[in-house]
């Protein structure tokens, strides 16, 4: 990205009724992130492109009927914003109760079991259970890859691998194919991943990956641990950022 | 105060949540001080009596559990989904998107440990649903605990918050899956 023209003006935002001085061109999930208010994020990836894909960080504006998601919204003068009312609440307990009725996420015999964003998450907006049927639909385990699989049950489609090996590592093995209940990481043209022509076996996805659905083989069951400011870090080096 | 009365169930799950509840050790006979555990897998009674607190275990898996637990829910006042089997379906629901022929073929012909085996069919013998659920997605539910299984200590809050008369919470810091 080329650097813009050095800010001129400081942007005034309050949120949740204390006023903070923020750049033009800055989210509210950075200012929130700088001044120490918990927002949750999914999809976010400090580095890589934003998608606002998850809704999990979502935010209320003053005038706005519409919720928005703090990691895509850029701060306006004199905006008002909630980071925390019933109604947020409410959406993001929801929200992770679609994500875990959607796919097969048997915890206790997962791999990232205790080492998951979205288990933490899960336990931070005290979902006690999910008011969903589970929709238990049949998804694969690609084992074929030498060092790392994927296991699909786990996946919650926040594309943070996808973003990653395009625009960090530059291989793009990884993109999406069909659309919403029916849409699926795959590798080149859906192809088994131990042979993709494009991986270079770097490991970024995996260290990205918020769940278990991408893990090393050495992993097992409660142990695998995730880096994903390993990527951060990376591209901050590199000047870039976002 | 009249003592409560506390069932204690094992449908589709391991007893790991059983064990877990053993695990509370000398709390236990503080418990007991407050209820009676009237039926449990350690209490010899036939018939499931009107109790105030039950703790089921387990994820329903077969037309025998789906009439237990509604049986369950009409003789209980506060049902108790006890861990993860109960509250998600947990590893019982590994099976669900699985075709059923596929699964009991798997288990009674071609497990390595089976010598020309078949599939059992006898009317006698109770017919697994089609899908592994959750308690709530038969009955109401009334207190979540997940946990595979939860802790003694989790177990211990929980009784006795409702043998005093409390619903619990189990916020950030007592929830806990897997
Ligand atoms: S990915 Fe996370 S939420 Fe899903 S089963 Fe694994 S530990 Fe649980
Ligand atoms: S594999 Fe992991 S990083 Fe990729 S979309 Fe699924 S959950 Fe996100
Ligand atoms: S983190 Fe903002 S939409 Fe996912």
């Amino acid at each position: 990205m080329t650097p813009l023209a050095a800010p001129t003006t400081t942007i005034l935002v309050t949120i949740d009724e204390k006023t903070y001085s923020a750049d033009p061109g800055e989210t509210i999930l950075d200012v929130c992130k700088r001044e120490g208010i918990n927002i949750p994020t999914l999809c976010f990836l400090e580095g890589v492109s934003t998608v606002g894909a998850c809704r999990l960080c979502l935010i209320e504006i003053e005038g706005t009927r519409k919720l928005l998601p703090a990691c895509a919204t850029v701060v306006a003068p004199f905006q008002k914003v909630k980071t925390n009312s019933d109604r947020l609440k409410k959406n993001r307990r929801m929200t992770l109760e679609l994500l875990f009725s959607e796919r097969n996420h048997i915890c206790s015999v997962c791999v990232a079991n205790y080492n998951c964003r979205l288990q933490d998450l899960a336990h931070e907006v005290g979902m006690d259970h999910v008011r969903f049927p589970y929709l238990f639909p049949d998804c694969n385990v690609d084992g074929t890859n030498k060092i790392y699989n994927i296991d699909h049950n786990r996946c919650i489609m926040c594309t943070k691998c996808v973003r990653t090996c395009d625009e960090v590592e530059g291989a793009h093995t990884w993109d999406v194919r069909g659309r919403g209940f029916e849409s699926r990481i795959i590798a080149d043209f859906d192809e088994a991943w131990g042979t993709s022509p494009t991986c270079t076996l770097c490991g970024k996805c995996v260290s990205v990956c918020p769940t278990g659905a991408l893990w090393h083989k050495q992993s097992v069951q409660n142990n695998m641990k995730k880096s994903p400011e390993m990527v951060s870090e990376l591209t901050a080096k590199r000047g870039r950022k976002g | 105060m009249s003592k409560k009365k506390l069932a204690t169930v094992w449908l589709g799950g391991c007893s790991g949540c059983h064990m877990s509840l053993l695990d509370i050790d000398e709390r236990l006979l503080e418990l007991l001080k407050l209820v009676d555990i009237v039926k449990s897998p350690i209490v010899d009674t036939k018939e499931f009596p009107g109790v105030d607190v039950a703790l089921v275990e387990g994820a329903i898996t077969s037309d025998e559990h789906l009439h237990e637990i509604h049986n369950i829910r009409k003789k209980t006042k506060i049902l108790v989904a006890f861990g993860d089997c109960a509250v998600t379906a947990n590893v019982p629901s590994l099976r669900n998107p699985i075709p059923m022929k596929d699964v009991l073929s798997r288990a009674y012909i071609e497990a390595e440990s089976v010598d020309k085996g078949q599939i059992p069919c006898d009317d006698a013998i109770l017919k697994l649903l089609p899908r592994v659920m959750p308690l709530h997605e038969a009955v109401k539910v009334d207190v979540f605990i997940p946990g595979c299984p939860p802790s003694a200590d989790l177990i211990f809050y929980v009784l006795s918050e409702l043998v005093n008369g409390r619903i619990p919470v189990l916020d950030k810091e007592r929830l806990r899956y897997g």
